[in-house]
C-alpha cells in the first residue's frame, strides 16, 4: 500500500482506539442543535426556515473541536519529525492527516445532521441536498482547518484560536452550501452555486496542505 | 554603490530616511485632509436622496479602501519576508495589523452609522459591510496569533504565513458574500446622485480618500520606527543579561 | 451650519474617527519616545550591542 494510504489508515486507526474525540464533536453537535430551538422558542415554522443553516453552523463549530489534534498528538511524541524527513513530501503527509479527520470526523457528522433535521423541523426535500452539500463541502473544512491546527501548534489557547483563524475561511462554504439547498427547494439554478461550493472544496484540498506544511516546517525548525 | 531598496533593507539606514521622510509626509497628510475635510463640509451638496448624511461617505469609503489597502501591505511583507526574506519585512507586517485594524473598525462604525438614517438599521448585511466585518476577523486573527507565539522569528514566519492565506481567502469570501447577498435582495440599491458618482461628491471623496493614504503611510512609517527601536532595546536587554551571566560566571571562579 | 435632520449620525461618525485616528497617533508617538528613552538609559549605563563594539566599563 502506498505510504500515504498508510499513514492515513494508521490515523484512522488511532482516532478509533481514542473514540472520545469523535464522541465529543458528535455530543456537541447534538447539544448545539438542541440549544437552539430553546433560545428561539419551538416554533417549527420558523426552525424550518433557518435549520438547514443551524445544522451547517453548528457543524463548523463541532468540526472545529477535533482540529487541533490533527498535528498535535504526533508533534509532542515526536512522530511528526520522523514523518517529517520519511519518503512522504510533507504536503502529502498533512493531507493524509486532512483526509483522516475528513473521513473520521467531518463525514460522521454530516450524517448526523439529517437526523438532527427532524428536531429543527427541516424540510423533507431539503434532506438529499443537505447531506450532499456537507459530503462535497466538509473536505474545506477538514484541509482548511488542517491549516488552522499546523499554524497555531505551538501557541497558548491554540483551541480558540483555531476557531478565530479558520472561521472566516469557512465562510464561502457555508454560504455556497447554504445557497445549494435554497436553490433546491426554490427557483434557480441548483448546479451553479453546487459547483463553486465543490471547487471551494477541490481548491481546499490542493493548496490547503501546501499551507499546512510550509507552518509545519516552521513549527519543527 | 548601494541601491535605494537596498539602502532601505538595512534598518539603520531606514531609521535615517525615514526620518527625514516621515514629518513630509504627516505634514502632506494634514493639508490633504485639511482641504478635505473642508470640501466635504462646506462645498459639496447634499445628495438627492440622502440628503446630508452623504458626508459621512467621505471617511466611511477612505476608510474601507485602506481597511483593504493595510491588509495588502501585510500581504505583501509576507511575501517580502518569506520569499525574499527581506529584513525589513516582518517590521513592516507587525507595524501596519494595528493600524489596519483601526480603519477597518472605522469602515464598520462610520457604515453603521451611515446606515441608520438610510436604511433604517444600524447594522446591514450587504456585501460590503459583511466583507469589512470578515475582514476585521482576519485582522484580529493575525494580531492573535502572533501574541500567541513567543518566539519572535517563528511568530513572524507564522503570521506571514496566514497573511498569505488570508490575501487568497480574501476574494473568495467577498465573491461569497456577494453571491450570498443577491439571494436575499432586499436593500435598495445604493444610487449616489445618479448612477455612476457625480463629480461634485467624488471629487472630494477622492481628496479624503489621498489625505487618508498618506495618513496610513505616515503612521505606519512611524509604527515601523517604533519596531525597530522596540527590537534594538531587546537586543540590548539580552546583552545586558548575557554581560551579567558572564560576569557572574567569571567572578564564580 | 444645518446638517439636517440626521446630524448626531454625522456628527458622531467624524467624531469617533477624529477619537481613533487621535488615539492612533498618541499612542505611537508616545512609544516611540518610551523606546528612545529606554535606548538611551542603555547608552547611559554603557549597554551596546555587539555590532558597535565593547562597552566602557
Amino acid at each position: 500500500m502506498s505510504p500515504f494510504l498508510t499513514l492515513v489508515a494508521r490515523d484512522l486507526r488511532l482516532a478509533v482506539r481514542q473514540g472520545g474525540a469523535l464522541g465529543t464533536a458528535l455530543g456537541f453537535y447534538m447539544l448545539v442543535v438542541t440549544l437552539l430551538p430553546l433560545g428561539l422558542g419551538a416554533d417549527l415554522n420558523l426552525l424550518s426556515r433557518i435549520a438547514a443553516g443551524v445544522l451547517w453552523i453548528a457543524l463548523l463549530l463541532s468540526a472545529l473541536l477535533s482540529l487541533p489534534r490533527v498535528f498535535a498528538s504526533d508533534y509532542e511524541d515526536g512522530s511528526l519529525d520522523i514523518l517529517a524527513t520519511g519518503a512522504l513530501p510533507l504536503e502529502l503527509v498533512a493531507a493524509a492527516k486532512a483526509l483522516a479527520h475528513w473521513i473520521s470526523t467531518s463525514i460522521p457528522l454530516a450524517l448526523l445532521a439529517p437526523v438532527l433535521g427532524i428536531l429543527l423541523n427541516l424540510e423533507l426535500d431539503a434532506y438529499p441536498m443537505l447531506v450532499a452539500t456537507m459530503l462535497v463541502g466538509t473536505p474545506a473544512v477538514s484541509f482548511l482547518g488542517a491549516v488552522g491546527a499546523a499554524l497555531t501548534l505551538r501557541s497558548h489557547r491554540g483551541g480558540l484560536l483555531i476557531a478565530l483563524l479558520v472561521l472566516p475561511f469557512y465562510v464561502p462554504t457555508l454560504i455556497f452550501g447554504i445557497a445549494s439547498i435554497s436553490a433546491f427547494q426554490g427557483p434557480g439554478g441548483v448546479t451553479s452555486p453546487f459547483l463553486i461550493l465543490t471547487a471551494i472544496s477541490l481548491a481546499s484540498v490542493v493548496l490547503g496542505p501546501i499551507a499546512a506544511a510550509a507552518a509545519l516546517r516552521l513549527q519543527m525548525q | 554603490m548601494q541601491t535605494f531598496t537596498q539602502r532601505l533593507a538595512n534598518p539603520t539606514q531606514f531609521m535615517e530616511l525615514s526620518g527625514r521622510v516621515l514629518p513630509w509626509l504627516a505634514g502632506a497628510a494634514a493639508a490633504v485632509l485639511a482641504v478635505g475635510l473642508y470640501w466635504s463640509f462646506f462645498v459639496a451638496p447634499p445628495d438627492y436622496q440622502q440628503g446630508e448624511t452623504v458626508r459621512i461617505m467621505f471617511v466611511h469609503v477612505p476608510s474601507a479602501w485602506l481597511a483593504m489597502a493595510g491588509y495588502t501591505v501585510i500581504a505583501i511583507s509576507a511575501f517580502g519576508l518569506l520569499v525574499f526574506r527581506h529584513p525589513l519585512a516582518d517590521v513592516s507586517a507587525k507595524a501596519a495589523a494595528p493600524i489596519g485594524a483601526a480603519f477597518t473598525f472605522l469602515a464598520l462604525v462610520t457604515g453603521s452609522l451611515w446606515g441608520r438614517p438610510t436604511w433604517g438599521t444600524y447594522w446591514v448585511w450587504d456585501a460590503r459591510l459583511t466583507s469589512v466585518l470578515i475582514l476585521f476577523f482576519l485582522y484580529l486573527g493575525l494580531i492573535a496569533l502572533r501574541s500567541s507565539i513567543e518566539d519572535e522569528t517563528l511568530a513572524a514566519k507564522l503570521t506571514a504565513v496566514l497573511a498569505l492565506v488570508g490575501i487568497v481567502m480574501l476574494p473568495v469570501i467577498k465573491f461569497s458574500v456577494e453571491f450570498g447577498k443577491t439571494l436575499h435582495q432586499k436593500a435598495s440599491v445604493l444610487r449616489l446622485g445618479g448612477s455612476t458618482m457625480d463629480p461634485s461628491l467624488l471629487h472630494p471623496l477622492l481628496v479624503m480618500a489621498l489625505g487618508f493614504t498618506l495618513l496610513f503611510a505616515a503612521l505606519h512609517v512611524k509604527a515601523m520606527r517604533n519596531e525597530i527601536l522596540r527590537r534594538r532595546v531587546k537586543a540590548l536587554q539580552m546583552a545586558e543579561v548575557e554581560r551579567a551571566q558572564a560576569g557572574r560566571l567569571a567572578a564564580a571562579e | 451650519m444645518d446638517l439636517g435632520p440626521h446630524a448626531a449620525f454625522i456628527w458622531t461618525a467624524y467624531g469617533v474617527v477624529a477619537l481613533v485616528l487621535a488615539g492612533l497617533i498618541a499612542w505611537l508617538v508616545l512609544d516611540g519616545r518610551e523606546q528612545e528613552r529606554r535606548l538611551k538609559d542603555f547608552a547611559a549605563r554603557g549597554v551596546k550591542r555587539r555590532s558597535q563594539g565593547e562597552p566602557r566599563s
